[in-house]
């Protein structure tokens, strides 16, 4: 309850009437793996219903950034995460929250195409079943057909359900994965170079279906192709060793970006 | 004209063909050669040596594969034998009177080294067939008996007729008997069932590895029961759980060193606490199995952190990524991916106890025993104790019946070496 009237605060506090909601908030992130510090107050908001690119050069942050967001970093030894990242106004790094229900709500797409080695049909349900969201099978065989259909994968793989996920081509193996992810009816994808291991043609599909996506879910997408990031998202946030250098919309970045290192990085000057 | 010449303007050019550079390679493919030369001759090495402890194993233990027997028609007179009582029949008399009429002629004074001919538990192998089956009483049948030993080895040639009658352990007047025996198609050499369907005996003839089989089965699922959950489970929570710290670093350590202690301290181990604080008996495979967990557990324990290890952390992530809880990471992904190399390595680790004498010697399980054990709480030999004791006998039957115990440990260890291989194989990388 309180909550929702915060956020409906917030909205009638926006100035713009049709900015859209922010669905989740970096403030002040930093984040140091044992001693060293791999970001330094990042105040970045995520719209929903919106693609969010993080780019800049490598090793500036822009995966440790993403991983913050799903608490993903916690899995990492001696990682230690400073400041808020919200999710819907509520502290993802709270004590209280529950870790499951945030990377159930918070989805995940890896660099390198990662199904289990199981087969098609259970890398689907294996979601939705550890967080009992269908109540038989009929209802898990029309969530994984739905997940795979909305992730444009369904007619090739409609045949072949029982067959291992790992058989599949690497850029059938990726929207897989994002079938994966949306099993789970999450509202934020995060997906951290999602195409850097496929082929041209692949990396066309995914980011099609990228764009589809955005109806239904907030995405964070890391990409290092900056015409990726132009095609495919409507913010633009850009990293440089571990500081957020600038963020705004995307074709304001692109072509008149008020940071200098912006400016070099996108015409290829350094990166 | 020199390899490498600096040009004028700092550029330089690489004569590659030179004689220089030339052998200077040559030296180099030299040494990759020399490199491979050392290697063959390890592993020919190895191969010798492997080839001569099979050999030798196989010449002195083939011939206890078969056994010399004898068949002589038994009457079972019911006059001799009370229906109601079996087994309290004159035995010794009626399975003599048998043997005796085998050779005609046989002379007073001679019966006891002609009955020293065949083994002494012939009226309790008859008797026993006897009892099982009352019904023979009244019938005459034929009963297949175990030569003793000497007669045994002189069948197989092992005994050299032509060597003095004072330096052999088969008279003139036995091989006479023999031969007679022999001439009137009594004596046979099937294979040797006894070897394992016998539990231990005095008698070479009658020795069996029917209760070292036993015993060594029920010490290893006792070791394999413990060590391998316990194994398990200690390594997915160093693994996955415990907190890196001066503690658990020390913990570790003393994991890897386990691995690496004598295993007759094992044994000592096994002696003081469950022999001598639990008061558990001496001899059983319980205590042979839990001292055999001892040394195998930190060997499972290594295998199975390593295998977890070695599952790619994408697999993990993934499962993380949709929101699985810990245990769910674990015993869905990571452990399933991780259990053919750590199957593996506790079938290895098995394979190793079977092969372990000195920690079941310090038991007991060394003790003379004459039935198999039924379970883990009678008293039993091992394989290795049971080589042991066999090896220490006198008797010179059990020369050639330890190296046949021998090479059916040795068969054990390979089978079990060839279903680890089998598992790694058709299971390794399914990533
Ligand atoms: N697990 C880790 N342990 C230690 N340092 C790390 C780890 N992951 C990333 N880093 C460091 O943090 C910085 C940012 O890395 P990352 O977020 O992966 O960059 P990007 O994704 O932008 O290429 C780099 O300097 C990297 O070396
Ligand atoms: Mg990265």
């Amino acid at each position: 309850m309180n909550m929702l009237t915060e956020a409906s605060i917030e909205q009638k506090l926006s100035p713009m009437k049709n900015e859209p909601r922010i669905k989740m908030r970096g403030d002040k992130v930093t984040v140091h793996y044992g001693e060293k510090q791999a970001l330094f107050g990042v105040d970045l908001q995520i719209p929903e219903h919106q693609v969010t690119a993080l780019i800049g050069p490598s090793g500036c942050g822009k995966s440790t950034f993403l991983r913050c967001l799903n608490r993903m970093n916690d899995t990492i030894d001696g990682c230690r995460v400073g400041g808020k990242v919200t999710l819907d106004q509520e502290d993802v790094y709270d004590p209280k929250i529950d870790v499951v229900e945030l990377r159930a709500r918070v989805g995940m797409v890896f660099q390198k195409p990662n199904p289990f080695p199981k087969s098609i049909y259970e890398n689907i349900a294996y979601g939705p079943r550890i967080h009992g969201l269908t109540k038989s099978k009929a209802e898990m065989d029309e969530v994984v057909e739905k997940s795979l259909r909305k992730a444009a994968i369904w007619d090739e793989v409609k045949d072949r359900l029982s067959e291992s996920g790992t058989g599949l081509s690497g850029g059938q193996q990726q929207r897989l994965c994002i079938a994966r992810a949306i099993a789970v009816s999450p509202e934020v994808i995060l997906m951290d170079e999602p195409c850097s291991a496929l082929d041209p043609i692949a990396t066309a599909k995914v980011e099609e279906l990228i764009d589809e996506l955005r109806q239904n879910y907030t995405i964070v997408i890391v990409t290092h192709s900056m015409q990726q990031a132009a095609r495919v998202s409507q913010r633009t946030a850009m990293f440089h060793i571990g500081y957020l250098v600038e963020e705004g919309p995307t074709d304001k970045m692109f072509t008149n970006p008020d940071d200098k290192r912006t400016q070099d990085y996108i015409t290829g000057r350094f990166g | 004209m020199a390899a490498v010449e600096t040009t004028g303007s700092g550029a330089r050019t690489i004569d590659w063909s030179s004689d220089e550079f030339k052998k200077r390679r040559s030296r180099r493919y030299a040494a990759d050669r020399r490199l491979q030369y050392y290697g063959i001759a390890a592993i020919a090495t190895a191969l010798g040596l492997l080839a001569i402890l099979i050999t030798s194993l196989v010449m002195t233990g083939y011939t206890a594969f078969t056994q010399t027997m004898v068949s002589v028609q038994i009457t079972l007179d019911d006059e001799r034998i009370d229906r109601n009582d079996v087994f309290g029949a004159n035995w010794r008399n009626i399975v003599r009177d048998a043997f005796k009429a085998a050779t005609p002629g046989l002379e007073t004074a001679d019966e006891r080294a002609y009955f020293a001919m065949f083994t002494n538990n012939a009226p309790f192998l008859v008797r026993d067939r006897v009892v099982a089956d009352p019904r023979l009483v009244g019938t005459t049948v034929t009963f297949t008996i175990p030569m003793a030993d000497p007669v045994d080895q002189l069948a197989k040639g092992q005994i050299d007729r032509s060597t003095p009658e004072s330096q052999r352990r088969v008279s003139d007047q036995q091989i006479a008997w023999f031969d007679g025996l022999a001439q009137q198609g009594m004596i046979s050499r099937p294979f040797n069932t006894g070897l394992f369907f016998n539990a231990d005996s005095r008698f070479p003839e009658l020795a069996g590895l029917a209760g070292a089989i036993s015993g060594s089965f029920w010490a290893l699922m006792v070791c394999f029961f413990i060590s391998f959950p316990c194994g398990i489970a200690a390594a997915i929570y160093l693994e996955e759980f415990a907190p890196k710290n001066k503690l658990t670093d020390l913990i570790e350590v003393n994991i890897n060193n386990l691995a690496a202690v004598p295993s007759v301290v094992f044994g000592l181990l096994a002696l003081a606490v469950f022999i001598g604080w639990f008061n558990m008996p001496r001899s059983i495979p319980l205590v042979g199995g839990l001292a055999l967990a001892l040394m195998t557990l930190p060997t499972i324990i290594i295998v199975t952190r390593a295998s977890l290890k070695s599952v790619p952390s994408s697999i993990r992530e993934a499962a993380l990524g949709i929101g699985a809880s810990k245990h769910e990471v674990i015993m869905h992904h990571i452990l399933p991916l991780a259990m053919p190399t750590i199957l593996t390595g506790t079938i290895i680790g098995l394979a190793q106890a079977l092969g372990e004498t000195a920690p079941l010697l310090l038991i007991g399980m060394n003790a003379f025993i004459t039935s198999p054990p039924a379970g883990i709480l009678e008293p039993a030999t091992a394989l290795p104790t049971q080589i042991f004791i066999w090896a220490d006998s006198p008797e010179r039957g059990f020369v050639s019946r330890t190296s046949a115990a021998i090479l059916v440990l040795l068969g054990f260890l390979i089978t079990m070496n060839a279903i680890a291989i089998f598992l790694r194989q058709r299971f390794e990388r399914r990533w």
